[in-house]
């Protein structure tokens, strides 16, 4: 078959025009695809080198807060030092002064200070905490009493600070919050083998404190987790209730377009807002304790709602149609087309939509803010109406605090609120995984 | 979910449209639509789909032991009629469904019929083989199952069992009953699709187009399939394929643009169309 010439000219036919034109145009095509490329390879270094930044300044500044330092003290447990009376009650090993213990233990390596204010510095290095671990011992043990034994108590958190190298031994004097003097006795210390860095259970096991040596963030962690709960417990069935009703069964009119537009607004609104609605309902209304995890719980969950909502109606748009004809056609009611082929199909989606709200839920702390969880709080609560506070609080409010060592802590608090995020994200991709693998 | 008159909040676009010009005014089917003992009557059935008006004035009979062939170009609403007949359009909203139908001489449109239970005595099977997402023993047994046929474990397996012989498919699947049913061929997918409307016995089984998406090997299956259950039930079946109707079907009904054209046994109307429209179909003038 000829082939008709276009061109006299060139003498070039309709077929190689068309080979010459694509494959000029192909070598654009091909630059355009290579940029585009590189442009997500960019944004994906960009979030990376972010991330790592991140993770970078949050470890190097945090991941000493797994030592803590140590005395070793030789305590003596003497009645007199203790002030006790003759066949002491359990009352009276209570109220005893321990602190007169380790006075005495102190003073007994450092027999030559002299003077109030260096006798004060010295006592100093020890951290308050150590007579309530001593009270604590002895209460539990009243056959101490007059004995001796050798025990290892935490120090005082600016002696952690020098010792982690936190505070700069090359700094003067006055700026360095720690005297000649005391960094004398730490080296001598410290040269004796009675200071030491040791893992730091107090940080993991206990709730908050004036005193940076003895804050923990169990106290938060335990919060945090009953919040949670709550959150989880409310959120999870009522959003997914809601959407497979405004999905699958509402009728479409306009009173279900204005509850979607407005619940698509709700997922936008400031998280504070949610918290003054939990203070006038929850709080005033109901009169349901403050700072309680039940209450934080019910705030986070109107919070969580929205999201929850959007996401699992999501899920269930996503169902391909021919399950619920296939169903249907086999006479399933549309209850039991929902909930023996939708909602299985659409669970994935929906837990997604769940990790989401609740990973949102985990790193608020300004709905919280106004039901009173950004509280000092000492104790670890023990329930769901017990006065609690929850991570990212705990982490501002030790910001917030003027002791170096609340930084570390900071920084510690944020690993582990890290670390709880990612338990909770890999539970749930377990659980996602886990529904999928049923085809 | 209500059928009849919620408005049109969603447009929906159903059947209906053709290149074709609709003409004006309703038109007479030619040939008898009635037959002797129907399972099914139609008469004067009417779906619009909002302001669509799909089906016109539809009159037919629905015979047992006979498979009918529903042809016609895209868009003239056979599908839709089929659609009707186990009430399957009461899921779009916009869809309203006007003049009678009835399965054993009770108006299934009437409101004391349950669709439930309608849509047991009147099986599908869809266009895409749509098995569940779940074994293929759980997909065959899922029918029963909700309708509490089986009184213990043995008798369902027993169903399941002989759905599946009844279907052509036991021999392929016996040995693998707890792997998903999405993971068998097209042609499979699609026998099991059959195995599991026919294992709650229903009286009626609508098929729309239910090879069209198969190689001509599971084609060929499926058509010898529905030539064995023509024995005990009555079948419609809609299809693009004139020869599939030729050679499966005892009679066929002629759809265009929304009119049923025509209807007869199908030996007649492929060899003698009384109807233009008809003769022009299949004829490939059109379609």
């Amino acid at each position: 078959m000829s082939e008709p010439i276009l061109s006299p000219d060139t003498g070039e036919t309709a077929a190689e025009r068309t080979r010459r034109l694509v494959e000029r145009g192909l070598r654009r095509r091909y630059r355009a695809e290579r940029r585009f490329q590189a442009y997500g390879i960019a944004a994906i270094s960009i979030g990376l080198l972010f991330i790592g930044l991140l993770f970078t300044s949050i470890l190097s500044s945090g991941w000493t807060i797994f030592t803590q330092t140590y005395v070793q003290l030789d305590i003596e447990y003497s009645p007199e030092e203790l002030g006790l009376p003759e066949n002491p009650t359990v009352e009276d090993l209570g109220l005893a002064d321990y602190q007169a213990l380790v006075r005495v233990a102190i003073r007994e390596r450092f027999p030559d200070v002299e003077g109030r204010a260096n006798l004060r510095e010295l006592y100093g290095l020890v951290s308050s905490g150590a007579q309530f671990e001593l009270r604590d011992r002895a209460m539990a043990k009243p056959s101490l009493i007059g004995k001796r034994e050798t025990l290892w108590v935490p120090a005082d958190d600016r002696v952690d600070q020098l010792v982690k190298g936190k505070i700069d031994r090359e700094e003067p004097e006055d700026r360095r919050g720690v005297s000649d003097q005391a960094v004398a006795w730490i080296d001598a210390l410290t040269a004796d083998g009675r200071l030491e860095r040791r893992f730091n259970r107090t940080f993991f096991t206990t709730g908050d404190s004036r005193e940076p040596e003895q804050a923990g963030v169990w106290g938060a962690v335990v919060g945090s987790f009953l919040t949670l709960v709550v959150t989880l417990l409310l959120s999870f069935p009522i959003g997914v209730a809601a959407a497979v009703y405004l999905e699958e069964f509402a009728p479409k009119n306009r009173i279900t377009d204005f509850i979607e537009v407005n619940i698509n607004n709700l997922a936008a609104v400031p998280s504070i807002v949610f918290g003054l609605l939990g203070l006038a309902v929850f709080i005033q209304l109901f009169g349901l304790p403050r700072s309680a995890p039940l209450v934080g719980g019910l705030v986070l969950t109107l919070m969580t709602l929205p999201t929850i909502i959007i996401a699992s109606r999501a899920a269930l748009k996503g169902v391909p149609p021919s399950i619920r004809e296939a169903a249907l056609g086999m006479g399933a009611s549309e209850v039991q087309t929902v909930a023996h082929h939708v909602l299985p199909r659409a669970m994935p989606g929906m837990l997604t939509g769940a990790i989401i709200g609740m990973a949102r839920a985990l790193g608020e702390s300004a709905p919280l803010l106004m039901i009173g969880m950004v509280a000092f709080i000492v104790d670890i609560p023990g329930g769901f109406r017990d006065p609690s506070t929850v991570l990212p609080v705990q982490v501002y409010l030790w910001a917030d605090s003027p002791e170096r060592a609340f930084l570390e802590r900071t920084s510690g608090a944020i690993l582990v609120l890290l670390g709880f995020l990612l338990l909770m994200n890999a539970t749930a991709v377990v659980l996602r995984q886990r529904f999928e693998r049923r085809w | 979910m209500a059928n009849g008159s919620s408005p049109a909040t969603r447009p929906v676009s159903g059947p209906g449209s053709g290149s074709l010009e609709r003409s004006e005014g309703v038109r007479r089917t030619v040939g008898d639509f009635t037959v002797p003992d129907p399972v099914m009557v139609c008469r004067e059935v009417d779906v619009h789909y909002g302001d669509k008006h799909a089906i016109r004035k539809v009159s037919l009979d629905i015979a047992n032991n006979e498979v009918i062939a529903m042809i016609g170009p895209s868009g003239c609403g056979k599908s839709t009629f089929l659609r009707c007949l186990n009430r399957l359009n009461d899921t779009i909203p916009t869809a309203r469904v006007t003049g009678s139908i009835s399965l054993e001489g009770r108006d299934i449109y009437d409101k004391r019929q349950d669709v439930v239970q309608l849509r047991a005595r009147v099986g599908m099977v869809f266009q895409k083989p749509n098995p569940f997402p779940k074994s293929v023993y759980e997909n065959v047994a899922y029918g029963p199952r909700i309708h509490g046929l089986a009184a213990d474990r043995t008798e369902l397996d027993e169903i399941v069992q002989t759905s599946l012989k009844r279907a052509g498919l036991w021999e392929e699947v016996k040995d693998r009953l707890d792997q998903p049913g999405t993971a068998l061929s097209g042609g499979q997918q699609q026998r099991l699709c059959i195995a599991r409307t026919i294992a709650v016995n229903p009286g009626v089984i609508l098929m729309d187009e239910p090879c069209s998406a198969l190689d001509p090997i599971a084609t060929a299956r499926i058509e010898d399939l529905i030539d064995e259950l023509r024995q005990n039930y009555a079948i419609c079946i809609v299809t693009h394929s004139m020869q599939q109707a030729a050679r499966v079907s005892q009679r066929t009904a002629y759809f265009h643009l929304g009119d049923l054209i025509e209807v007869g046994p199908t030996d007649l109307i492929f060899t003698n169309p009384r109807h233009k429209l008809t003769e022009d179909y299949i004829t490939g003038r059109f379609g």
